[in-house]
C-alpha cells in the first residue's frame, strides 16, 4: 500500500540536465518543488575524483555510470515482423542513471541546430518540392522556431560556459565561426579550447577543399569560468576522459557542476534518491494529474501528489512512463494513428581514419568536446538536388581520447588478433586519427517505441519495445557524408586510410551514439504530436515533458545544447504563462 | 498556485558513498532525501578496488592453462615485448569472472531465451562465468577427438591458431556453448586485461601501455597540448602510481 504524502507544487520526475534546470527555474518563481530520481547521489570528490577518474575499464567497459539492464532495459527489433529480445547489455547508447542523468558521462558537445532544422518538413517541400519526403517519412516541424529558441540556448550556454567561436552574431557572419549557423545575439562565453594536433591537421586539409572549419562548441572548459549562479568551473586538462566517464576536474558542464551547488541550498527544494516513479496518477477524467506513485530502494511504495509533473527523465523513460501511465493515445504505426512512440530517432554515424608515418598525433590529450567540424554538409547548407536524401551531418576532427581498450585503430586489412595485430596497433597507436561523420534520422512511419508484449523490468512493469533500422534516406547521406570525409582525409596526406561506411540494418550491439530522439514530439496538432510547442501535454495539461523525446525527427547535431533550450523555453512558458492561468497553453 | 514550504527532514548520511566499486555500483542503498545543503562527505570516495594477489579465484588449473595458451595466440610474446599472458591477463580474466561481470550481475538476464538477429546482441542464457566454463570443456573435447588426445594447451601453435580462427568463423561447433559468442567474449576481455589499469591483475608493469605509448591514468597535459607532432614519451603512470611501484602479484 502506497504511503501517501504531503502535496508538493511541482514533482520532478528524473533529476539529470532538464531537472536540475526546471528545478532551479521553478524554484525561482517561488514554487516549493520535489524531485524523485531513480539513481543515488553522486559527485566530483567522491565518485570520479582525479585519483581514480582515469579508469576504462571500470566506467566504461563494467559500465559503473550508466543505468544497468538487470534493473531496466528495452527489447529491440529492426522491424514488425521480428520478435523483440531484450537488450541484455548496453552497447548501442548509454542512458544514464543516479543525480546528473547521462549529462555526468557526455562528451560536452554544445550545438544549436539549424534555423531550417525546426521546419524541416516545410522547408524541404518548399526547396525540393512534395516529393521530397515520402509518404512514410514522418517529419514534422517543431512548433517552435531557431528565432524563439535563441534567448534560451544563449542562457544554456552561458550556464554551462561553452568554449566556441561564434559564426553569426546578429546575422554578421564572423570568421573562424560556423557560418551556417543561426544568428545569435552574442558570441560564446568562453574562447574555443587550445587545438591539439589532429584537429589541426584536419582543419588545414579542409580549408585546402574550400571547406570553412571552426573549433566544436565545448562543455570543456577552455578557462576558468563562474556562471551566472555564481558556480565556478575550473580549466580543462585535456586528459582524455569525458564521454562515458566523470570528470573530475569540475572541468566538464553537468548539473552538478552549474546548478546543483545553488539549487540543492533552497528551502523550497528537495530531492529523493534511489526512488523511481512508476507511474503518473491522473484522475477519473483522465485529464488532470494528480500524483506520482514510487518506490524507494526497500520497495516502500510512496504517492507523491503536485499541481503540476515535470517528465525529466532520459528520452525513452519519458516516453515508457507516459505508456504506462496513460498519458497520450500510444502510437499504432499500422495505422499511423496515435502520438505516443511515433517518430522515434537515432543518428548515423561513420568513420575515416588516417594513419601517418612521422606525424605524432598523441591520442591521449583529449578532451568529449576537442576538435574541428566542418558543417558544410549539414542540414540543408548544401543543395540536395538529384541526391536522392534530405538532411545531413557534420564532419569533424575530434580528439576525444586515447583510451587504448577503446582506441587502438589499425589499418585496412590488419587480423583483429595475433602477432600482426599486436605490431599494428604498437605502429599506429600514436600516429593515428580519425575523422567521423555524425548524420540525422528523418523520422519514418515504422521506427517507433510502444511497450513489450513480453518482457519486464525489475519492478514488474512491461519494457519498451524499440522498432528501428535505418532508411535508404540515412544510408544515401552516410555515404555522401562519408565520401566528403574521405576527401579530407586525403588531403591530409596519410600514409594509408581506412573508410568505414555505415552499412545494413541498424545493430544495437556496438556504440554509436546516446542521441535517443522523439517518442512524444512537439508540434502544433494534437492529432500528430503528444505535446504542444511549450512541451505541454496536450491531453493532460499539467503535465509537461522535457528532453530530447520532443525531437520530431533528429538533426545532424549533438542534442544536449537544444534539450537545455527547450527546458529553459518551457521553464519560461511555465513562469510567466502557466502559473498565471494553469490550463493548456495552446488552444486544440 | 502559491509558494509554500513543507516541513524538510535532513537525512544526510556522510557515509553514503563509501565501498568498493563492485559492492556499490549495483546494489540499491537506502532512499535518501536531500535538502537544505549539498551532501558533502569530506575524504570519503568510492575509490576502485585493487585485485587480490594470490592464486586463482575461479579458473581450474585445466581452465588456466587453456587461457594462458590461447591469450599467447591472441597476444603473442615476440620482439616488440611482453604478450598478454606474460601480462597477466590470466590472472585479470580469473578475477573478471570471479566477480560481478563474471556473474553478469549487471545484464538483463530474464527470459524467455531465444536466439535472434545479429543486430539484436547477446542473447545466450549463460553467464560469462558459464559460458568460460561450458566452452574451454567443449573446446578442449574438440581438441582431443581431433589431435588424438591432445588438449588445446598441448598443441602447437600453428594448430592452436587453427582452432582460435574456427571459434571465431563459428566453423567449429562446441557442446553446450556458442563458439563465436565465446570468442568474441574472450578476445575483448584479452584486450581488456592487456591495457586496463595494472589494478585489475593485468597490463602488469604496465607493458601493454608501454607497447603503444599510451602515458596511463594521467591527469594533466596542458604542458603538451601545444606540442604538436612531437614524441613525448612519457612514462606510464596508473591509479596506485609508476609501473616500478607495482606489487608482483
Amino acid at each position: 500500500m502506497a504511503r501517501k504524502l504531503p502535496s508538493a507544487d511541482v514533482v520532478l520526475v528524473g533529476f539529470g540536465w532538464t531537472g536540475a534546470i526546471l528545478g532551479q527555474e521553478l524554484t525561482d518563481a517561488g514554487l516549493q518543488v520535489v524531485a524523485i530520481e531513480r539513481g543515488s547521489w553522486r559527485d566530483t570528490p567522491t565518485d570520479f575524483a582525479v585519483t581514480f577518474a582515469q579508469d576504462e575499464l571500470r566506467y566504461y567497459w563494467r559500465r559503473a555510470l550508466f543505468q544497468q539492464p538487470a534493473r531496466e532495459t528495452l527489447t529491440f527489433r529492426n522491424n514488425a515482423t521480428e520478435t523483440a529480445l531484450p537488450m541484455r547489455r548496453l552497447g548501442s547508447f548509454l542512458p544514464g542513471t543516479g543525480v546528473g542523468g547521462a549529462g555526468i558521462h557526455w562528451n560536452g558537445m554544445t550545438f544549436r541546430f539549424l534555423p531550417s532544422d525546426f521546419i524541416a518538413k516545410s522547408h524541404n517541400t518548399q526547396r525540393y518540392g512534395a516529393d521530397a519526403v515520402p509518404a512514410d517519412m514522418t517529419i514534422q516541424d517543431w512548433g517552435v522556431t531557431y528565432d524563439e529558441l535563441e534567448p534560451y540556448y544563449d542562457k544554456f550556454e552561458y550556464l554551462c560556459g561553452i568554449a566556441g567561436k561564434a559564426g553569426n552574431i546578429k546575422g554578421k557572419i564572423q570568421d573562424g565561426g560556423n557560418p551556417f549557423e543561426g544568428a545569435r545575439s552574442r558570441d560564446y562565453p568562453t574562447p574555443p579550447m587550445d587545438m591539439v594536433y589532429g584537429p589541426t591537421l584536419f582543419a588545414a586539409a579542409a580549408k585546402e577543399l574550400g571547406h570553412r572549419p571552426f573549433p566544436g562548441p565545448s562543455a570543456n572548459m577552455s578557462r576558468a569560468y563562474t556562471n551566472p549562479l555564481g558556480v565556478q568551473l575550473a580549466p580543462c586538462t585535456y586528459c582524455g576522459f569525458c564521454e562515458k566517464y566523470g570528470c573530475g576536474n569540475y572541468s566538464k558542464a553537468s548539473a552538478q557542476t552549474t546548478i546543483l551547488p545553488v539549487l540543492l541550498r533552497k528551502d523550497n527544494f528537495e530531492l529523493r534518491t534511489e526512488s523511481e516513479v512508476t507511474k503518473i496518477n491522473l484522475d477519473s477524467s483522465g485529464k488532470r494529474a494528480v500524483s506520482v506513485t514510487y518506490v524507494d530502494a526497500q520497495g516502500q511504495e510512496y504517492e507523491q501528489p503536485a499541481e503540476l509533473i515535470i517528465l525529466c527523465a532520459y528520452q525513452l523513460h519519458n516516453v515508457r512512463l507516459m505508456l504506462l501511465s496513460g498519458i497520450g493515445m500510444p502510437y499504432d504505426s499500422a495505422s499511423g494513428v496515435g502520438v505516443v512512440g511515433k517518430n522515434y530517432g537515432y543518428q548515423i554515424t561513420s568513420s575515416v581514419d588516417v594513419f601517418f608515418d612521422d606525424k605524432f598525433i598523441n591520442p591521449f590529450i583529449g578532451a568529449g568536446s576537442l576538435g574541428m567540424v566542418v558543417d558544410e554538409f549539414n542540414g540543408d547548407n548544401f543543395d540536395h538536388t538529384g541526391l536522392g536524401f534530405i538532411g545531413g551531418g557534420y564532419i569533424a576532427g575530434w580528439n576525444t581520447n586515447g583510451r587504448p581498450i577503446e582506441t587502438h585503430r589499425t589499418p585496412q586489412g590488419t587480423p583483429r588478433w595475433g602477432a600482426k595485430w599486436k605490431r599494428a596497433v604498437a605502429e599506429n597507436y600514436l600516429k593515428s586519427f580519425s575523422i567521423s561523420t555524425h548524420g540525422a534520422v528523418m523520422s519514418h512511419r515504422t521506427n517507433a517505441l510502444d511497450l513489450d508484449p513480453t518482457y519486464r523490468d525489475i519492478l514488474g512493469r512491461p519494457l519498451m519495445r524499440m522498432t528501428f533500422d535505418f532508411t535508404d534516406n540515412e544510408h544515401r547521406m552516410s555515404d555522401y557524408l562519408t565520401d566528403r570525409a574521405a576527401e579530407i582525409a586525403k588531403a591530409m596526406q596519410p600514409r594509408e586510410m581506412k573508410v568505414t561506411k555505415r552499412t545494413g540494418s541498424y545493430s544495437i550491439v556496438p556504440y554509436q551514439t546516446t542521441h535517443n530522439t522523439g517518442g512524444a514530439i512537439m508540434g502544433t496538432d494534437p492529432k500528430s504530436s503528444a505535446i504542444n510547442r511549450y512541451l505541454q501535454s496536450w491531453d493532460v495539461p499539467n503535465v509537461f515533458v522535457m528532453g530530447s523525446t520532443a525531437f520530431p525527427q533528429n538533426p545532424g547535431y549533438n542534442p544536449t545544447g537544444t534539450v537545455g533550450a527547450l527546458a529553459y523555453w518551457a521553464a519560461d512558458a511555465i513562469k510567466t504563462q502557466y502559473m498565471k492561468n494553469p490550463g493548456p497553453l495552446v488552444q486544440a | 498556485m502559491a509558494p509554500h514550504n513543507i516541513s524538510r527532514r535532513n537525512i544526510l548520511s556522510a557515509g553514503l558513498a563509501v565501498g568498493s566499486a563492485s559492492a556499490l555500483a549495483h546494489l540499491p542503498s537506502d532512499a535518501k532525501t536531500i535538502a537544505g545543503e549539498m551532501p558533502w562527505a569530506p575524504g570519503v570516495a568510492n575509490a576502485p578496488q585493487s585485485v587480490t594477489p594470490g592464486g586463482y579465484q575461479f579458473l581450474s588449473t585445466n581452465e588456466a592453462a587453456f587461457i594462458d595458451a590461447a591469450i599467447s595466440r591472441l597476444i603473442p610474446e615476440d620482439e616488440l615485448g611482453p604478450g598478454a599472458r606474460e601480462a597477466g591477463v590470466t590472472t585479470f580474466i580469473d578475477r573478471q569472472l570471479a566477480g560481478s561481470f563474471g556473474a553478469a550481475e549487471t545484464w538483463y538476464m530474464q527470459g524467455p531465451w531465444g536466439g535472434g538477429s545479429k543486430s539484436q546482441g547477446y542473447q545466450t542464457r549463460l553467464t560469462p562465468a558459464q559460458l568460460y566454463r561450458a566452452a574451454i570443456k567443449a573446446i578442449d573435447e574438440h581438441c582431443h577427438a581431433t589431435f588424438s588426445g591432445k588438449s588445446f594447451a598441448e598443441l602447437q601453435p600453428e594448430q592452436q591458431d587453427q582452432i582460435l580462427t574456427g571459434l571465431e568463423k563459428g566453423e567449429i561447433k562446441l557442446k553446450g556453448a556458442e563458439a563465436v559468442t565465446f570468442f568474441e567474449t574472450f578476445l575483448q576481455n584479452t584486450i581488456e586485461g592487456f591495457f586496463s589499469d595494472p589494478i585489475y591483475g593485468g597490463n602488469r608493469e604496465m607493458v601493454g601501455w608501454k607497447l603503444i605509448g599510451f602515458p596511463g591514468a594521467r591527469y594533466d597535459y596542458r604542458p603538451y597540448v601545444a606540442k604538436h607532432g612531437e614524441k613525448l614519451n612519457l612514462p606510464p603512470v596508473g591509479i596506485k602510481g609508476r609501473a616500478e611501484w607495482t606489487p608482483r602479484s
